[in-house]
């Protein structure tokens, strides 16, 4: 795209009354998308190499039944999704329940090292591809779920999300140019957390943010928020493992 | 400026934390240890910093220096200071002539807005020095609030 | 004190040529854990990884010392004259003593 063209997009959304809802690499400082570009310099991919190494590891390991880890090409794309038995999973939630059920041992636990390098392997099989979420069927619920969540005035600043990631998109506060609020980056590595990360640790931070309830990694909240997020994402490319300051 | 920079120092709360209390006092003596009585020249090496910093855990920094890194005539050490760090002596690194250029980058931490300073020693005892100020802002939703 | 692997990304040009100067960078896994020596705080001693010596082919062709003051997970570059295919050698020592070590092949054609 020219950038005369990127230019006009705000006019065209505000003419359309669409939500214009741009990748977060858009957003990003110049030098923190070009070091997201650049494995030889974007320290989550240590945690990528961790999770390749981790993937041919486990009784029966992970490769086993997946084979090559290339063949993950486009599945966290589609999460988060609701699985067979009905529960909502993100791609983290999925990897755990390969751990218990078919691995048989015990999880890895939400943020933990392994779970999070397993993540971003998979996750980076994904990157470029556009963001497919079911909304429709057994997900339409919980998308509703996360919609109200979304678009709810919260904490003591009494703000909804979207009154920061749609309405002030492109703006900066306090040095961080606000993006939509998507979750196509995680997880990412943030300068901030001197580690990589997932989007439940992100949201935390953001519900800190309006001084609003916490919800717990992997709640039900931040589940159908997740969801939610993915479906505005819908045809925007995945970026994860993603830079972030 | 002044709230910037407090602000810039809650960011790293650890190492503000750390601050004996004469940074300026530590960085005056790890320079004049390196420059052990030489008069710097203030040419012959860049170095690169973003102005402002959009978070002090990490800063990408980089050093050039001319030199032709020949046996006779070569750099032989890089130092990195940051003037109000803690430990104002961030960084050394040696060099030979088989690196055939004068040239390193890394990433830093900085505990508030402040100088960095490149210091440069060639295997001719001369000393070359290049400083440049920047700007250190802290982020908004941080998980400290 | 046996060399322990550590996780490290090394990129180098896939090959070069005799006398070329290439470039290295260096991603290496370590939380690089400053001091904390505060009122309130539980006291937690230094743990960094404060030495990195590069080897080319048997030979010392580049160190640094490092500081509490380099960010998490170290980055690095640095230059270095191609003159044979050999493995460059890097080991880092941390704070207590362990050793770390990674190797990356230079391929000179
Ligand atoms: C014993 C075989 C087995 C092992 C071992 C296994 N998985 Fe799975 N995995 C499956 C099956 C079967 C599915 C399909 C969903 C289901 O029925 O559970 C699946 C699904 C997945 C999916 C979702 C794929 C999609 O298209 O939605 C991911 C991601 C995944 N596994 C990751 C892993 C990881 C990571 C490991 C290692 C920690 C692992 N798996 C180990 C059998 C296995
Ligand atoms: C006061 C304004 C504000 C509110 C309200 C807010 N955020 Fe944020 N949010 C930010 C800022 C600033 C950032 C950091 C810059 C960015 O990535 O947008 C951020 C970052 C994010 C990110 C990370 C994006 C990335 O790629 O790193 C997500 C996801 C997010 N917010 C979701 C939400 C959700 C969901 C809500 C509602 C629960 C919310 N935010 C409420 C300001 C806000």
């Amino acid at each position: 795209m020219t950038r005369g063209w990127r230019k006009l997009l705000p006019l065209l959304a505000l003419l359309l009354g669409a939500a214009d809802v741009r990748p977060t690499q858009d957003y990003l400082s110049p030098e923190i998308r070009a070091a997201q570009e650049d494995p030889s310099r974007h320290p989550g991919w240590l945690w990528v190499e961790e999770g390749e190494a981790l993937w041919g590891r486990g009784e029966p390991s992970c490769a086993a039944c997946h084979g090559n880890i290339a063949g993950m090409a486009g599945v966290a794309a589609r999460y988060p999704l609701v699985a067979t038995d009905g529960a909502l999973l993100d791609l983290e939630g999925r990897i755990e329940r390969c751990r218990t059920q078919h691995q048989g041992e015990s999880a890895f636990g939400r943020e933990s090292e392994p779970l999070l390098a397993l993540a971003a392997a998979i996750a980076l099989q994904s990157r470029g591809m556009p963001v497919a979420v079911a909304t429709d069927g057994p997900a339409a619920a919980f998308l509703e779920e996360g919609r109200h969540f979304y678009e709810t005035r919260q904490g003591q600043l009494n703000l909804s999300c979207g009154q920061c990631h749609d309405n002030n998109a492109g703006r900066r506060l306090r040095g961080d140019v606000i993006s939509n609020g998507l979750g196509t980056g995680y997880p990412a590595y943030r300068l901030e957390w001197n580690t990589m990360g997932s989007l439940h640790r992100r949201l935390r931070a953001c519900s800190l943010g309006v001084r609003a309830e916490q919800f717990p990694l992997g709640s039900r909240e931040y589940l159908t928020l997740e969801l939610f997020l993915a479906s505005r994402a819908n045809g925007l490319p995945v970026e994860a493992p993603g830079l972030r300051r | 400026m002044t709230t910037l920079s407090r602000r810039a120092v809650l960011a790293v709360p650890l190492a503000a934390a750390a601050v004996p209390g004469s940074a300026a006092e530590d960085f005056a003596a790890a320079t004049s240890a390196i420059l052990a009585g030489r008069i710097p020249a203030e040419e012959g090496i860049t170095l690169e910093i973003p102005p402002l910093s959009e978070n002090g855990n990490s800063v990408d920094l980089s050093v050039r220096v001319n030199s032709p890194m020949t046996a006779e005539n070569h750099i032989t050490a890089i130092h990195i200071l940051a003037e109000k760090n803690p430990i104002p002596l961030v960084a050394t690194f040696s060099l030979t002539p088989r690196a055939g250029r004068a040239e390193v980058a890394t990433r830093i931490r900085l505990a508030t807005s402040q100088t960095i300073v490149a210091i440069a020693e060639t295997s001719q005892g001369a000393v070359h020095r290049a400083a440049r100020e920047v700007i250190v802002v802290l982020g908004a939703c941080v998980e400290t609030g | 004190m046996q060399p322990v692997p550590i996780t490290a990304r090394i990129t180098l040009p896939p090959s070069a040529q005799r006398g070329e100067v290439v470039t290295v960078r260096v991603l290496v896994r370590h939380p690089m854990e400053r001091a904390v020596d505060a009122p309130g705080l539980t006291p937690v001693p230094r743990k960094i990884l404060h030495t990195l010596r590069v080897t080319y082919s048997g030979e010392e062709v580049f160190r640094m010392a490092l500081s509490p003051g380099i960010a998490a997970n170290p980055y690095l570059e640095f230059t270095t004259i191609a003159t044979d295919t050999g493995d460059l050698v890097f080991t880092w020592e941390e704070d207590g003593g362990t050793i770390y070590r990674r190797e990356a092949r230079l391929v000179v054609t």
